[in-house]
Formats: structure tokens, C-alpha cells, sequence
């Protein structure tokens, strides 16, 4: 019953650490390096939901400051880890961005994206 | 309050956007704006390391906003020490000419030396930040820098490039949990105020998986064994310039952040014997020293050579941390000097093959020495000062990690650390014995070799003549600049 | 002794330095290049000659650098020891220039360049070792020797030459670990590392700490003075032209050796410490074995400097073996064999080369009646021979009679007989090629021809002057003076 209740009171976190397994699987169990890169990106967005979660409290409101709930901070959910957030996903997007070039490179070089083919081409043509 | 850490900072992001502008019309002004920036930075890193050591810290807070609500800049001991070195090195590299360092002067457009400028900033940030947070921001824009930097070097390159990013963004996304964890466990993000809200939670599970993760995440940057595999691939292909400051700077900046951690935002002990952190990093180094070492005998190509000697080395560090005491740390400080002058030495002189011959692999080195004299002359010192020879600067970084060694008592870290020594020298005496003693196999591209011209073998001797120079005065260093830092070990 | 601040040895350890830019610079002028070595050479003896009255006094020229780790300064100071070390290789790399100019153009050699820069920063190291006046001092220029010597063992680039330099450097470097590792164990016993006679451990360390740094500096400077089993890197290194094996391998660095020995024994863990702990015994066996295997395979060499590198395992034994007994009369032995043996090797390897440059004769058994040829040569060998089988008048008796004394005061017999049976083997093995030189039938050598007067005059120089100090061995340059105060000074009277 216990763990139940933990379960419930903190299902968001096991989620995220499911997410950040099924990431972790892609990026160093998968293949193909576009598969890489999605668990890579599954892999970040499970941290944002991290810090979203814990940025969250119950019953509490959006954080723009309004009359009718008052300057108590309690009441308003913290803005903070947002803000950090914020910030992460715009790296997430670049890592992704310059990730997808570099694939676009691959591909018309070695016509492949499957990461055991390419090393056994780069082993091949060096010395 | 003192502007001095946001003022190395300035230069560098400001000309690397002029940089990256003017590099559309032309190249050469991109240059000249690139060498500028890291100039200017310089100027301001040596000021302030001459401040700090007059006066003690320096801090800012970026916009005025007081901590623990703004981000703040801090320029202690450790961090004018590192942002010195950084600075420095940068220099060295971006005044290297792009012909040889980049493997071809790159076309109109690329913003080659905007992004070196990108990369140098953002070490310098990681250095130089007071905040956690802030730290993971550096952290993602040199590492995005170094990303797109590596891939100048090849198709290869690229690959390497892709799983450089794959467990790069492990790393960085790892620390961002822990400093989640820390975060939602104290309320701050400022390291200061961190220092002072942890010591009740110490016991807390939260708090030592905050630890295990950042430091797993920095361990993947800094290529500790294990978490190496990234490394060689990387560095190989990597054009010279840009390994230079990959393996100069960039693994000891995830040393720095480590030693950041264990001494300013949680107190020593806690990493010593709460959570045995230095214990675990110490063998996972040791280990790494042997590794590193046998992989780089087996090379035959010498920028891989120099790859793996790389993750020997930076597991020098990691063995200084490991030991936990003063003389220990002191001697894998400065070592992050010393590697930083040795191996970015060793990488221009790679590239000063390459340009001049066209070759890589060590056995065609065959008869070097005799056409290229200055540059093999150089190259020795370097390969000396990484063997451990005095009076050059690796000597004395041996010298104190072995202190070290025999204060703790441990007496398998010492005999890894003279063990290393002997295995540095099979590998690089045995380049030493093809450039000089070998007669040429009569290669054209040896028998056409001359000594490179002079904007190529300068840096390479400024920083040859700097490895014996920090040899000699490295008490003076050790004295000054070290020994407050490790001040707070017992 | 009073330590007086002067700025020569400083500038004998650096002379040949800067020498080795005006050495480099003139690259394929000979004459100037040449010239330069021979002024350096003459000026570095001049310095360390000219602070031998000072030190005959009772003062000790001395200079502190700076600090080169907190605490430890880089600093030299000249003291009884240093200079007997110091005033042997100084005034040997005078005669040895000369003699290399000789050779080099004898054969003609190819880079030659790169050998005499190279020989420069040898002797520079050398004086460094010699006037050290802390161990990491002296570590630091040892270790230069080391790196300095290698360019010089691997000069002829054959691939023997290479394997040789690979042997080299692996025995030597190793030594160098281990010599790291006891400059460290070292500075923790003690906190200092500054030299000072009659041991700087304190007193209540643990036997065990003793054994443990003794053994580290065995396998260190042990490696240097080749004693076995770590002495296989002393003949392969003969692959090196033999003014290099003359100077470097006769007298420059194995004496450094076994000079770092004197140090240890002397000045670091003290003679009484090492004699309570044991160790000292397990030296005296192991020299003495080292000094009869030694003098047994000599025997069975027919290559001359192959001969000759045994020759000079066994003699580096004799001196190491006087500074592990606990007498002054070894220890004078022992010290006044480093002048000795240097002198006579010098003069055997110089025959060797000069008969090399003439007749390209690497083997004894090729050796039957050259005495008609090259008498002068010859003849200087027959000097070496005799003292070096310990035979008076020439100064190897008078190192021997020490030694052989000292053997006797600490009542161990059977040292005294070791040194007399190497004695008989070392006539065996050196007479034997005098009498084939002058005796032996043959109808090779039948014209005179010596080789030229570079060659010839100073290994005739070095075998008067051995004869002289064996006649004379308390005139100028005093060495026996300056011997029995170190021995005095370490053993504090303490000791038969």
C-alpha cells in the first residue's frame, strides 16, 4: 500500500525515468544514427518534464502576479525552473539542428546511416 | 565589485559575432578580428589573476542583481589560474594560421573563427561562473562550438563529430539533472549560497545522486576511463587547431568543474569520505593512466597517438583529485598548466606536418628531423617534458603528484604514476628515434620537406620555450597561485 | 666546511651551455665549430681548478639559485666530494676534445655537429651533478645526462646503434623512475633534501623505511654504476664512437653513478643508518659478485672495447664496494678510484680508438704484434694495464691498497681476497693483449704508424699522469687530501 502511494503521489517521476531509459536505450543501443538522435532528444525532454514537475505545486496558479490572489509566493507555481527550461530547449533544438546537418553529411558520404557500417567504411579507408 | 571576469568574457562573445560578419567579405579580417577578441581577453585574464593574487576574490553580479537572485561572476585563485590558461592557449591557437591549422583556409562564409571564438568564450565562461546553471549554458555553447569545429576536419570527422554530440549531450544533460536535484533540494542556484544550504542535506539521497550525476556527466567530458570512447575518434580527425584546444583546454575544464564542485560547493570532506568520489575517480584514473598509455604505443598514426596519450594524461589529473590531499591536487593543477602548454604544442606540430608533407602516419616520419630542425627541436621538448625529464615542466607535475602519492600512502598510485612515465617514453622516443636516427626512406614528400614558414613555427616555439620556462619557475606558481586553492583540503 | 658565495660554479656548470650556441651556429665550419668546444672545455676546467685552493681550505664556494619546488631551492655547492668528481671530468673533456677532433676526422664521422653539442651538455650536466648541494638538484642534471648521452650512444644510426640507444634509455630511464621515487620517499623521511655529511634521515626511522629508500637508490644509481644485474646497457653502449665510450662511459656517467652512490651513502641515509639496517651488507656482496663475474667475462671478450666495458663494470664495483665498508680507508679508496680508474680507462679506450682510426682493428685477436706499428700507443696501454691490475708504481696500487686496507680493518677477508683475485684477472685479461701487441709473431703491423699527434698526445698525457699520481699521490692536486676529508666528514670518525 505504501509503495502504491508513493506510486501515486510520484508517477511523474518514474515516467521521467522511464523516458530518460527509453533515450538513454536509443542513443547507445540503436543503430541507426538518426534513431540516436531521437532518443536523444526523448533523453531531454524527460529532463525538462523533470523540471517542470518540480517547478509544479498543487493548486497553484500561473505566475503572473494578480490582485485577487495576492504577493504570497506560495500561491503561484515557481517560474524559475521554466526559465531554465526555456534555456534548455533552445539547446536541444541547436544540438538537433547541427545533429541533423551533420546526418544530412553522413548520408551523401557514406549512404548509409547505420553507425556499424559507417566504422567499418572509416576503418577501411584509413591507412 | 569588479567588472574584470565579465571583461574576458566581453571581448570574446563581441568579436566573435564581428568575426563571424566580417568573415563574409573577407577572411583575413576575420582573422584579425578573432586574434583581437582572444587579445583583449587575454589582457583581462592576466589582470585579473594579478588582481586576485594582490587583493583576494572578485566578484560581479551581472546586471546588478545581487546573489542569490542574479548570476554571478567569480574570479578566485582557481578560476584566474584556469581563465589565464584558457586565454593563453587561445591565443596560441588563433593566431595559427587557418592554412595549416584548419586544414584549409575556409571559404568565404564560414564562420570558422567566429566559432573558435565561440568555443574559447565559452570555456572561459564555464570557468568564471558563479552559477550553476550559467555553468550548463557555457557548457552547451562550447560544446555546440566544438561540434561544428571538429567537422572541419573530413567526412570522418562529421562521424566522429555525431557521436562526440551523442554523449557530449549524455554529459551535459546529466549535470543539468544534478543541478536539478540541487536546485529543487536548496532553492539556489548560486554556488556561494549553495555552499551554505548543503551541509544539513549531505546525508540526503537526492543530494548524493546530484554528485554521482554531475560527476559521471563531467566525467565523460573529460574522458575518464571509461567514459572515453568519444575522445580518440574526435581528436584524430579534428583539424589541429581545433584538437589543440580540445585536448589543451577543453578535458580540464571538466577537470576544473570536478575540482569547482569538491572544494567550493561542497566541502571536501563530502566528497571524500561521505560519498567516495575521489576514491572512485582516483582508480578509474590510475587505470586510465595504463590504458591510455598501452592504446597510444599501439598507434600509428600520430594525431591518434596523441588522442589516447590525452586520456592518459587528463587521468593524471583525475589522479591528483583522486588523492585528495594538497600536494596531490597541487600537482594535478598543475598539471592542467603544464598538459595544456605540452599537448597543444604537440598538436600544432602535427599540423606543421601535415601542411609542410602532407603526412600523419609515424612510420613515413622517417629522416624529419635532419629538414625540419626547429620544429623537431620544439617537438623534443614537448615529448621530454611529457616523458618527465627536468628540468622541463612535466617533471614537476610528476614530482607533486608523487609527494602526493607517498603522504596518502599509496603507494600503487605512485608506481602507476613512474610506471606511466616509462610507457610515455616508449611511445614518444619512438617518434624521436624515426625523425632523427632513421635514415629516409626516400619519400618525395620528405626529401621536398623544409622547415615551415615562420607564422607556423612561432607559436609552436612560443610555447616549446614556455614548457621549459614553466619548468623553472613552477614554484613560484605552485606558491602563489595553488597553494591557496588547495588551502582548504585537511 | 664554510660555504663562501661565488658565482663559479654556476658558470663552470654553464659554460659549455652557451657553448653549445656557438657550437651550433658555425655548422659547417669545423675549425671555428671545434675551436669553440676546446675554449668551453678550457674555461670550465679553469673555473673548477680555480676554486681548488678555496675548497683546500675549509671553504666551500656555493650559490643558491631559486626555489624550483616550495621549499627546495636549485643550488650548487662545491664541497670535498664535488670537486674531486668535478676536477676529474673538467680536466678529462679537455684531453677527450682533443682527442675526438682527432677521431672524428679520422674516420670521418658523419653529424658532427650533433656530437659535439651533444658532448657540451653532458659535461654542463655533469658539472651540475658534481656540484649539486641538494638531491633534487642533482636529480634534475642526472636526468639531463641521461637525455644528453642518448643522441651521442646512437650517433652511427646502424641498427645496432639504434638498439643500443633503445637498451640505453630503457635502463637508464627506469633508473631515473626509481630515482624519483627516492627523491620523494626522501623529502617526506626528512622534510630536506640538502646534502649533509653523515646522512640527513632523523633518527627514529623505521628499518624498514631504510631498506626501502636504500633499494630505490640501488636500482637507481645502481643502474648508472652498472652493477648486475643492471649493468647490460654499459657494453651494448660501445656501439658509441669511442671518444663517447671514453669519456661518457669511462668517466662522466658511470661516475655519476657511483658519485650519486657517495651522495646516498654519505650525505642522505648516512653511513652508520645503513650499516645498522643491513643493507650495506647486501651491497658489499653484490659489488664484490659483481666485481669477479665482471672480471671473468672480460676475459672471454675479443672485441676490445667489448673487453674494456667489462673492465669497467668490475672497477665501478671496487668503488662502490669501498663505500659500502665502514672504514676510512675504503672510503679514501674508493674516492681516489674515481680519479683513477677514470684516468687509466680514459687512456685504454683512447689506445682503442686511436688503433681503431688507423687499422680498423675492433679485436684483440686481430691485435698480434701492433706494438711494432704504434709503440706509443702500446705503450700507454701497458701503464693502464699494469695499474689497473693494481700494480705500483702507477696509481691503481694506491686506490687498491686502500681499499684493500679498509677490507682488512672491517675484518672482512673475503673482500680482501675479492680485490686481490680481480687483481690477477684484471692482469690476465689486459697484460695479455700488451704482451700479444709486443710479443706476438705476425707480419701485419710491420711499418710504423701511429695515428696522429691529437690522438697520441693525450692518451700519452693520461698515462704519464697515471704514473705520476702513483708515484706522487699527495702532490697537487691533492686528491688524497680532499679524499680522506669526505671520508672523515661521513664517517665522523666513527668506523675502523
Amino acid at each position: 500500500m505504501v509503495v502504491l502511494d508513493i506510486f501515486m503521489s510520484r508517477y511523474v517521476y518514474v515516467l521521467i525515468i522511464v523516458l530518460l531509459a527509453i533515450g538513454l536505450y536509443g542513443m547507445l543501443g540503436k543503430r541507426n544514427l538518426l534513431k540516436k538522435l531521437i532518443g536523444m532528444n526523448i533523453f531531454q525532454t524527460a529532463i525538462f518534464l523533470f523540471f517542470i514537475e518540480g517547478a509544479a505545486k498543487a493548486g497553484g496558479s500561473v505566475p503572473v502576479i494578480d490582485e485577487i490572489i495576492g504577493m504570497e509566493a506560495a500561491q503561484y507555481i515557481n517560474p524559475l525552473p521554466h526559465v531554465l527550461i526555456l534555456t534548455g530547449i533552445v539547446v536541444g533544438i541547436s544540438l538537433t539542428g547541427v545533429a541533423l546537418a551533420f546526418l544530412l553529411v553522413i548520408y551523401r558520404a557514406y549512404k548509409t546511416l547505420d553507425d556499424r557500417a559507417i566504422m567499418a567504411n572509416m576503418k577501411e579507408i584509413s591507412e | 565589485m569588479s567588472s574584470l571576469s565579465v571583461l574576458i568574457l566581453a571581448p570574446l562573445l563581441l568579436f566573435c559575432f564581428i568575426s563571424a560578419l566580417v568573415g563574409i567579405w573577407k577572411l583575413k579580417w576575420s582573422y584579425a578580428a578573432a586574434v583581437t577578441g582572444v587579445a583583449l581577453a587575454l589582457a583581462a585574464a592576466v589582470a585579473g589573476l594579478c588582481r586576485v593574487l594582490a587583493d583576494g576574490e572578485l566578484r560581479y553580479f551581472l546586471g546588478g542583481w545581487p546573489p542569490p537572485f542574479g548570476i554571478e561572476y567569480v574570479l578566485d585563485h582557481l578560476s584566474a589560474f584556469m581563465v589565464v590558461i584558457i586565454t593563453f592557449i587561445g591565443l596560441i591557437a588563433v593566431i595559427y594560421p587557418p592554412e595549416a591549422g584548419l586544414y584549409h583556409t575556409p571559404r568565404r562564409g564560414i564562420p570558422a573563427y567566429g566559432l573558435l571564438l565561440l568555443l574559447i568564450a565559452g570555456l572561459s565562461g564555464v570557468v568564471v561562473t558563479g552559477d550553476l546553471f550559467n555553468l550548463f549554458v557555457f557548457l552547451e555553447i562550447y560544446s555546440l562550438a566544438s561540434y561544428a569545429l571538429i567537422t572541419l576536419g573530413g567526412d570522418k570527422a562529421v562521424v566522429a563529430s555525431f557521436r562526440y554530440l551523442i554523449l557530449g549531450t549524455i554529459a551535459g544533460s546529466f549535470y543539468l539533472l544534478g543541478v536539478g536535484f540541487i536546485y529543487f533540494s536548496t532553492g539556489t542556484l548560486n554556488m556561494a549560497d549553495a555552499a551554505r544550504l548543503l551541509p544539513p542535506l549531505y546525508g540526503s539521497p537526492t543530494i548524493m545522486a546530484a554528485v554521482a550525476l554531475i560527476v559521471v556527466g563531467m566525467g565523460i567530458k573529460l574522458a575518464l576511463f571509461p567514459l572515453h570512447v568519444w575522445l580518440p575518434d574526435a581528436h584524430s580527425y579534428a583539424p589541429p587547431v581545433v584538437a589543440a584546444i580540445l585536448a589543451a583546454i577543453q578535458v580540464e575544464v571538466a577537470a576544473y568543474v570536478i575540482v569547482r564542485f569538491m572544494l567550493t560547493v561542497f566541502q571536501p570532506q563530502y566528497f571524500i569520505d561521505v560519498l567516495p568520489v575521489t576514491t572512485v575517480i582516483g582508480w578509474v584514473a590510475a587505470a586510465g593512466i595504463i590504458f591510455g598509455s598501452v592504446m597510444a604505443i599501439a598507434q600509428k598514426d600520430f594525431k591518434r597517438m596523441l588522442a589516447y596519450s590525452t586520456v592518459a594524461q587528463v587521468s593524471y589529473i583525475g589522479l591528483g583529485i583522486g588523492l585528495a590531499n594538497p600536494l596531490g591536487l597541487i600537482g594535478g593543477l598543475l598539471h592542467i598548466l603544464n598538459h595544456a602548454f605540452m599537448k597543444s604544442c604537440l598538436f600544432l606540430v602535427a599540423g606543421g606536418i601535415r601542411h609542410q608533407t602532407g603526412l600523419h602516419a609515424i612510420p613515413q616520419f622517417a629522416g624529419l628531423g635532419r629538414k625540419m630542425p626547429l620544429m623537431m627541436s620544439a617537438f623534443t621538448v614537448a615529448a621530454l617534458s611529457m616523458v618527465g625529464v627536468p628540468p622541463t615542466a612535466g617533471f614537476f607535475s610528476k614530482w607533486y603528484l608523487v609527494l602526493g602519492g607517498i603522504e596518502a600512502n599509496n603507494w600503487a598510485f605512485v608506481a602507476v604514476i613512474l610506471a606511466s612515465s616509462l610507457l610515455t617514453a616508449v611511445y614518444f622516443f619512438r617518434v624521436i628515434e624515426k625523425l632523427f636516427a632513421t635514415p629516409s626512406s626516400g619519400d618525395p614528400a620528405v626529401e621536398q620537406a623544409k622547415e615551415p614558414p615562420a607564422r607556423i613555427l612561432s607559436p609552436i616555439l612560443i610555447l616549446a620555450t614556455g614548457i621549459i620556462v614553466l619548468g623553472l619557475i613552477n614554484a613560484l606558481i605552485v606558491s602563489y597561485v595553488l597553494q591557496p586553492v588547495v588551502a582548504l583540503l585537511p | 666546511m664554510e660555504t663562501v658565495y661565488s658565482l663559479k660554479p654556476l658558470l663552470a656548470v654553464l659554460v659549455s651551455l652557451v657553448a653549445v650556441i656557438f657550437i651550433v651556429i658555425p655548422g659547417q665550419r669545423p675549425n671555428v665549430r671545434e675551436s669553440w668546444t676546446i675554449l668551453a672545455a678550457l674555461a670550465k676546467f679553469a673555473l673548477v681548478a680555480s676554486m681548488l685552493p678555496l675548497v683546500l681550505q675549509g671553504k666551500s664556494p656555493a650559490i643558491t639559485l631559486f626555489a624550483i619546488s616550495p621549499g627546495i631551492s636549485l643550488a650548487l655547492r662545491v664541497d670535498y666530494l664535488g670537486i674531486i668528481f668535478g676536477l676529474s671530468a673538467s680536466f678529462l673533456w679537455v684531453l677527450t676534445s682533443f682527442f675526438s677532433i682527432g677521431y672524428v676526422r679520422g674516420i670521418p664521422e658523419h653529424k658532427q655537429t650533433r656530437y659535439f653539442a651533444s658532448f657540451a651538455i653532458c659535461l654542463s650536466a655533469t658539472m651540475g651533478i658534481a656540484f649539486a648541494a641538494n638531491l633534487l638538484t642533482l636529480v634534475i642534471f642526472y636526468e639531463i645526462l641521461t637525455i644528453a648521452t642518448y643522441p651521442l650512444v646512437l650517433h652511427r644510426e646502424t641498427p645496432e646503434a639504434i638498439f643500443g640507444g633503445r637498451k640505453y634509455l630503457v635502463y637508464l630511464l627506469t633508473g631515473g623512475v626509481f630515482l624519483l621515487f627516492a627523491l620523494a620517499f626522501t623529502y617526506q623521511l626528512s622534510g630536506t633534501v640538502d646534502f649533509q655529511a653523515g646522512g640527513i634521515l632523523p633518527a627514529q626511522v623505521a628499518k624498514s623505511s631504510v631498506i626501502m629508500l636504500f633499494t630505490l637508490f640501488l636500482l637507481s644509481f645502481g643502474v648508472k654504476s652498472a652493477i648486475m644485474p643492471m649493468h647490460s646497457w654499459l657494453p651494448t653502449a660501445m656501439v658509441a664512437p669511442t671518444p663517447v665510450s671514453a669519456l661518457l662511459h669511462a668517466v662522466a656517467v658511470v661516475k655519476a653513478g657511483v658519485f650519486g652512490f657517495a651522495r646516498a651513502i654519505g650525505f642522505i641515509i648516512g653511513p652508520s643508518v645503513l650499516h645498522e639496517s643491513g643493507a650495506a651488507g647486501f651491497l658489499a656482496a653484490l659489488t664484490a659478485a659483481t666485481i669477479l663475474v665482471a672480471s671473468l667475462i672480460a676475459l672471454r671478450q675479443d672485441n676490445l672495447k667489448a673487453r674494456l666495458a667489462y673492465s669497467t663494470v668490475g672497477h665501478l664495483s671496487y668503488i662502490v664496494l669501498g663505500l659500502a665498508l665502514f672504514s676510512p680507508s675504503a672510503w679514501i679508496g674508493a674516492l681516489l678510484h674515481i680519479v683513477n680508474h677514470a684516468m687509466m680507462k680514459i687512456t685504454l679506450f683512447f689506445c682503442a680508438g686511436a688503433i681503431h682510426v688507423r687499422t680498423h682493428c675492433d679485436s684483440v685477436s686481430q691485435l698480434n704484434g701492433i706494438g711494432r706499428q704504434m709503440p706509443v700507443t702500446m705503450a700507454a696501454f701497458a701503464i693502464a694495464s699494469i695499474g689497473l691490475a693494481g700494480i705500483p708504481p702507477v696509481n691503481g696500487f694506491i686506490s687498491k691498497w686502500y681499499l684493500v686496507q679498509g677490507s682488512y680493518d672491517v675484518g672482512q677477508m673475503v673482500f680482501v681476497i675479492t680485490f686481490l683475485l680481480s687483481g690477477l684477472l684484471n692482469a690476465g685479461y689486459l697484460l695479455s693483449i700488451v704482451v700479444r701487441a709486443f710479443f706476438a709473431p705476425s707480419d701485419k703491423f710491420t711499418k710504423f704508424g701511429e695515428a696522429s699527434p691529437l690522438m697520441i698526445v693525450p692518451l700519452a698525457i693520461t698515462a704519464i699522469l697515471s704514473l705520476l699520481l702513483g708515484l706522487f699521490p699527495d702532490r697537487v692536486p691533492y686528491f688524497f687530501q680532499l679524499a680522506s676529508n669526505v671520508a672523515q666528514s661521513v664517517l665522523g670518525g666513527g668506523g675502523l
